[in-house]
């Protein structure tokens, strides 16, 4: 397990399997928040945070709870089962918690981050990720490496299309594409910009 | 007039407050499953039986459970039966089940049912919640259909992984990629503002009747 490889696993998460652009996880936010840079990156960073926090949590309860392997590889009980319950459980508990936590002890932080915390528990790009995490059989580092790399696509996706967004919304579109529908259709001309990063990746650091 | 009642709830979904295209919920499992017909049928028949069993489980519970915990104890039964669809699916359905991927225990987050659990199921007694999970679902499973049906059609020349003559030579790649996704939808929803004369108003969300809203409102009040 080298950092080569790492790093690979995070520019893959960043460039080619970008969250919103590629997967489609996570589009509430992308089309709710985006309109204003700052907000935009708030919700990012929280983002960010949240994903790496609940990976860090689910990754070993999903190894050493739900299906834990002995010294050859074979499981000892398969709880597999319970995973989306216990997943979404424990992301939910998380974040409150977190809020709770930067309430108490941080107050600067909860101010810029804590409105957008609540909106994070519902998110499907905070579970994809960690459920991403098992299909793919990432080991602990790997899977803390793409959450980083997933968080990173889901600011770079925020932050550029923030940036779109106040060119869309003073534009005059035509009546019934206004709002949501000319928000969707530059949406679409941003993944089609993101596929162009499809071979380079692998080309550059595979 | 009781009569009457019944039926509006039960075809209001499919039309008048289709969750995907007016309401705006939803749209990760629509843009990500609608690349196909038959992952499109699959998702959201599932989304169906979730959100119908869903509904008349909260709308039986909605006594029991108290105001300021309500959100995960909503949360915990859709996940319960999520599973259970999961496991089905697996179990039955395997060439479905590796082509729904991760969106499948997606569905729990998936704001069209936490949403419907929040604004209906826990106001209204079983019965019509259930009618309005049926019509809900069947306005998802619809449009889910006919956006892969545009997508099917016109970007793999085929339907139901049925090859068509036409189609099949002069089809459009880029729709069955992420970025026809997102063009596909935009135009849908822009028609059907066209086609009700403006009268339905979204904003460029879904948070009116997302369980978020609360959240979502002091953002933009603040912003």
């Amino acid at each position: 397990m080298d950092i080569k490889h790492l790093f690979y696993i995070i520019m893959a998460a960043v460039f080619v399997n970008n969250y919103i652009l590629q997967r489609f996880l996570g589009i509430c936010p992308f089309l709710g928040v985006s309109k204003k840079l700052d907000q935009a990156t708030g919700m990012s960073i929280a983002v960010i945070f949240v994903m790496l926090l609940a990976t860090a949590v689910t990754w070993p309860i999903q190894n050493f709870l739900l299906t834990p392997r002995d010294a050859n590889g074979v499981l000892i009980r398969d709880m597999g089962y319970l995973q989306t319950v216990v997943f979404i459980l424990v992301i939910a508990a998380l974040v409150q918690l977190v809020e709770i936590i930067l309430k108490k002890y941080i107050p600067a932080l909860y101010k810029s981050l804590g409105i957008y915390l609540p909106l994070i528990t519902t998110n499907c790009a905070v579970l994809g990720v960690t459920v991403l995490n098992i299909t793919e059989s990432y080991s602990f580092a790997e899977s803390m490496a793409n959450s980083l790399g997933s968080g990173l696509g889901f600011f770079l996706a925020m932050v550029i299309f923030a940036g779109v967004r106040t060119r869309t919304e003073s534009c005059e579109a035509p009546e019934s594409f206004q709002g949501l529908p000319i928000t969707l259709v530059s949406a679409s001309i941003l993944a089609a910009a993101f596929n162009g990063f499809a071979g380079v990746v692998e080309t550059l650091f595979g | 007039m009781k009569e009457n009642n019944k039926l509006s709830t039960l075809t209001r979904g499919i039309i008048k407050e289709n969750p995907v295209l007016v309401l705006v919920l939803g749209t990760c499992p629509t843009l990500a499953t609608s690349t196909s017909v038959s992952t499109a049928i699959g998702m959201g028949l599932a989304a169906t039986i979730v959100l119908i069993c869903s509904n008349i489980f909260i709308s039986l519970l909605r006594k029991i459970i108290p105001d300021s915990v309500r959100i995960p104890c909503y949360i915990v039964v859709i996940a319960g039966f999520v599973s259970v669809v999961q496991m089905l699916v697996q179990a039955f359905l395997q060439n479905l089940y590796t082509a729904l991927g991760v969106y499948l225990p997606l569905i729990v987050v998936n704001c069209i049912i936490l949403g419907r659990a929040e604004m209906f199921a826990s106001k209204h007694n079983p019965l019509d919640s259930a009618l309005d999970g049926i019509g809900m679902g069947l306005g998802f499973t619809l449009t889910l259909t006919v956006m892969a049906t545009i997508r099917e059609v016109l970007g793999s020349g085929s339907w139901y992984g049925i090859p068509l003559p036409f189609f099949s030579e002069f089809n459009i790649p880029i729709l069955t990629k992420p970025a026809g996704g997102f063009f596909v939808f935009g135009c849908m929803v822009a028609l059907v503002a066209k086609l009700t004369h403006g009268k339905v108003k979204h904003n460029a969300t879904g948070c009116a009747s997302c369980p978020n809203a609360e959240a979502c409102a002091k953002l933009a009040k603040e912003g």
